[in-house]
């Protein structure tokens, strides 16, 4: 890996940091997944397959909550699937970038997420942004699995999860996956939202229903802005 | 669920989740480009994650509840207001929930 190669210049040497710190920081909450996945019902196995494969917190963070409160099957794979999308757009920035083919293609597919997008995009030149995406990604994948495998095994042993407050630990989570997307006005009126929605439709419907209808509310509203705002100074940074 | 319905549920998922990501590599950039189709899948995320707070709050099962969950994810908020990394911000929030639980709130 890059990290055995001696670094040369402060940018290369920054951005290996960034990438170290990112991974270490983002792995340690694998912690909380694993410990709620056990919590929620899954077996150990199921929480590590969930996060060698699919690899994307807020989707696995999602499945976990909606499996856990009952929810159905179906409304557990559409919000982790949805909640996948962004890194499809993620793609499409990187791809240019990274310029790979076949296997690491995939690769590189597998590993994109919040955290390597985003020391990536962050780069001023395109070897710096291939070393940030690389080293990003690799850590967070080896660090993110050991830490839900610890979690869960430690999720196993601990028994009653509200006497932990793990419950509460879930809440935390997306709260803090959702705080740096409320940049603009539009995207905290759409989680003002988002939260009524969900919060009237609870007793109304089955779990996992009023988080798919929050999003179609999203849906709605991000298509008739984009028609109100159609001239081209109307901010939309939140796509990176 | 059953064993096998989680199974079904974690492959399945995992299988679409991957599948996104490969298409943003693979697919020509200029349709995914288009400024409202950026904009509403950003709000989608936006909307997903804001309704999984409160359904992950006040939710039990097809029940609001109030308990010790709300002022541990207001304890988050301070937390993520001072800038606190994820890990102490989801710490924070499970240890007032288990201090509060501890002194006697549902």
């Amino acid at each position: 890996m890059p990290s055995a190669r001696p670094t040369t210049t402060p940018d290369e040497r920054a951005v290996v940091r960034q990438a170290l710190s990112v991974s270490v920081a983002t792995g340690l909450y694998g912690i909380s997944l694993g410990a709620l996945a056990v919590v929620a019902g899954l077996s150990v196995w199921q929480a590590v397959v969930l996060s060698l494969f699919m690899f994307s917190g807020g989707s696995q963070f999602a499945l976990v909550g909606i499996v856990g409160t009952g929810g159905s099957a179906a409304s557990a794979i559409a919000t982790a699937g949805l909640l996948g999308v962004r890194n499809g757009f993620y793609g499409v920035q990187l791809s240019p970038l990274l310029a790979v083919r076949s296997w690491r293609r995939v690769l590189a597919a597998h590993l994109t997420i919040d955290e390597s997008t985003a020391v990536a995009t962050a780069q001023p030149t395109v070897r710096l942004a291939r070393v940030g995406f690389w080293l990003t990604g690799a850590g967070v994948f080896v660090l993110w699995n050991a830490f839900v495998l610890a979690g869960a095994l430690a999720g196993n042993a601990l028994g009653d999860p509200k006497r932990y407050g793990l419950d509460a630990a879930a809440s935390a989570a997306f709260l803090a996956l959702l705080w740096p997307r409320l940049r603009t006005a539009l995207a905290r009126y759409v989680a003002t939202g988002a939260v009524v929605v969900a919060v009237v439709l609870t007793p109304a419907v089955p779990s996992g229903v009023p988080v798919l209808v929050a999003a179609v509310l999203a849906v709605v509203v991000g298509w008739w802005t984009a028609r109100e705002h159609a001239h081209p100074d109307a901010e939309d940074g939140e796509a990176r | 669920m059953s064993p096998t319905t989680i199974w079904v549920t974690v492959l399945a998922a995992s299988a679409g989740c991957l599948a996104l990501k490969l298409a943003g590599h693979v697919v020509p950039g200029t349709w995914a480009a288009h400024p409202r189709v950026a904009r509403t899948a950003a709000l989608v995320t936006v909307a997903l994650l804001a309704a999984l707070v409160a359904v992950q709050t006040v939710a039990s099962g097809r029940e609001l509840v109030i308990d010790a969950r709300l002022p541990a994810l207001a304890v988050a908020a301070v937390a993520l207001v001072l800038r606190a990394p994820f890990i102490v911000v989801v710490v924070l929030a499970a240890l007032t929930a288990a201090l509060l639980r501890a002194a006697g709130m549902p």
